[in-house]
């Protein structure tokens, strides 16, 4: 069982190993630089990064951080609709099983870039940058609405799910050639009444799939905690205890009736209430649920975990956390109790185990 | 020809110089000498070709406005420094 970790912050990547003396932080690329999100494929190590003023770049190493070689950036072509240019790389994705040598990149403004020579070239999937709805996307967060969940079907080579905030979710069955937006049940309630179950201006803040049920997703959306049973056309919102804002979600890999929360207070606040953080999580499909504060901070705490900062592993009991302070978490038994990692990195924008 | 000084942030992709370039505007000799050192365009550019927003051109001493920097005429002994702006850091 690995136990190392992937994680990207704003001055730099580090990996995580753990090691008998306890764990071991290791600064294995771009010091000073934004690292946006990463990924490990195969051994191969994938980093994207956010110059302050250079731009969005993507680096690949062969050697596990040892050495990096700077790839070519998604790049939106000069005949795309309105032309815009890469702020960010937002996710970055394996293309699953059937497609070894794919990658997807999620970026903002909302393109969606997939590339299928690991990483050496990209193309826009214009079908999507051109649906008539992206009129009614906004940014969600950042000027620009984002694509941050890129979720390939395991079952399935042609099907795949992308969830942008603001712009709802989307699935393709014919590997890219034709979208479709999903979501009803989702409730939108930052736009006028009339609107609000519109599913092109949904903010899905994170969707995460459930591996062995693959028609298993959770959502944290910016209003509320749902559940779809049918990969994603239709969302059951459900009733954690307290706040049920946030931006992280974690899907158990074998069950499907289980997913990991960070709750804050809503949008305007955006804080562990009472400056104490806690985990929530259900393992009945969300009909019940445990908040867990063992090893978490509870007083004095304003961590807020981002979209990509609460990761899974593929057997379902070691999660990791990383916070906007800076503070990482592991967790060796599904979430009931957390010990403290590193308490002082970057601000941490991605967890992978990997 | 132009003497082009890259900020120092990027000097471990353009290392040496400072570089001549041809080019009677900045946007002609930025793009002769980027055409030469590919490695870095990108860093200066975004993909539509025109200045990074958070990136500053001196010519002669001369802070040059971002939207007018490129078409900016120099002469054949111009300075052009490549900065980072410091409302992108």
């Amino acid at each position: 069982m690995d136990d190392s970790l992937l994680v990207a912050t704003r001055k730099g990547l580090f990996a995580l190993k753990r090691r008998r003396a306890g764990w071991a932080a290791e600064l294995i690329g771009f010091a000073g630089i934004a690292v946006t999100n990463a990924l490990r494929v195969n051994g191969t190590v994938y980093a994207a990064l956010k110059h302050g003023h250079f731009g969005a770049k993507l680096h690949r190493s062969d050697d596990g951080g040892n050495s990096w070689r700077e790839l070519a950036a998604p790049a939106f072509p000069a005949d795309a609709a309105d032309a815009p240019t890469l702020f960010q790389i937002w996710s970055l994705d394996d293309g699953g099983r059937h497609h070894p040598d794919r990658l997807w990149i999620g970026a903002i403004p909302a393109g969606l870039f997939r590339s299928d020579d690991r990483g050496d070239s990209w193309q826009l999937i214009s079908s999507l940058w051109n649906v008539p709805e992206r009129a009614r996307w906004f940014g969600g967060g950042y000027d620009a609405a984002g694509i941050h969940s890129v979720s390939p079907d395991p079952r399935d080579a042609d099907r795949a799910l992308v969830a942008i905030s603001c712009g709802g979710v989307w699935e393709t069955r014919d590997d890219g050639t034709s979208w479709a937006v999903l979501g009803k049940g989702l409730l939108a309630p930052y736009v006028p009444p009339e609107q609000a179950e519109d599913s092109a201006i949904q903010d899905p803040h994170r969707v995460a799939r459930c591996a062995a049920a693959p028609d298993v997703m959770w959502m944290q959306h910016h209003a509320g905690i749902y559940r779809s049973t049918d990969a994603g056309a239709h969302w059951t919102r459900l009733s954690p205890p307290g706040d049920d804002f946030g931006f992280a979600v974690a899907a158990h890999p074998r069950d499907g009736a289980t997913a990991w929360f960070v709750p804050a207070i809503k949008d305007e606040i955006r804080m562990p209430r009472d400056g104490a953080l806690c985990v929530t999580r259900t393992r009945d499909g969300g009909k019940s649920w445990q908040v867990m504060r063992e090893g978490l901070p509870q007083r004095d705490a304003y961590d807020l975990i981002y979209r990509h900062g609460l990761d899974v592993d593929e057997t379902g009991e070691r999660l990791a956390m990383g916070s906007t302070t800076g503070a990482l978490w592991f967790s060796g038994d599904g979430g009931a109790r957390w010990e403290l990692v590193a308490a002082h990195l970057p601000p941490v924008y991605a967890v992978r185990f990997a | 020809m132009a003497e082009v000084h890259f900020t120092s942030h990027l000097r471990n992709l353009v290392p040496g110089g400072p570089f001549a370039a041809a080019g009677s505007t900045v946007g002609e000799a930025l793009r002769n000498l980027l055409a030469a050192q590919p490695q870095v365009r990108d860093y200066v550019l975004d993909e539509r070709g025109e200045l990074r927003k958070h990136v500053c051109i001196f010519a002669d001493g001369e802070r040059l406005s971002r939207g007018a920097a490129l078409r900016r005429n120099i002469g054949p002994d111009c300075k052009l420094y490549v900065m980072q702006a410091l409302s992108g850091g």
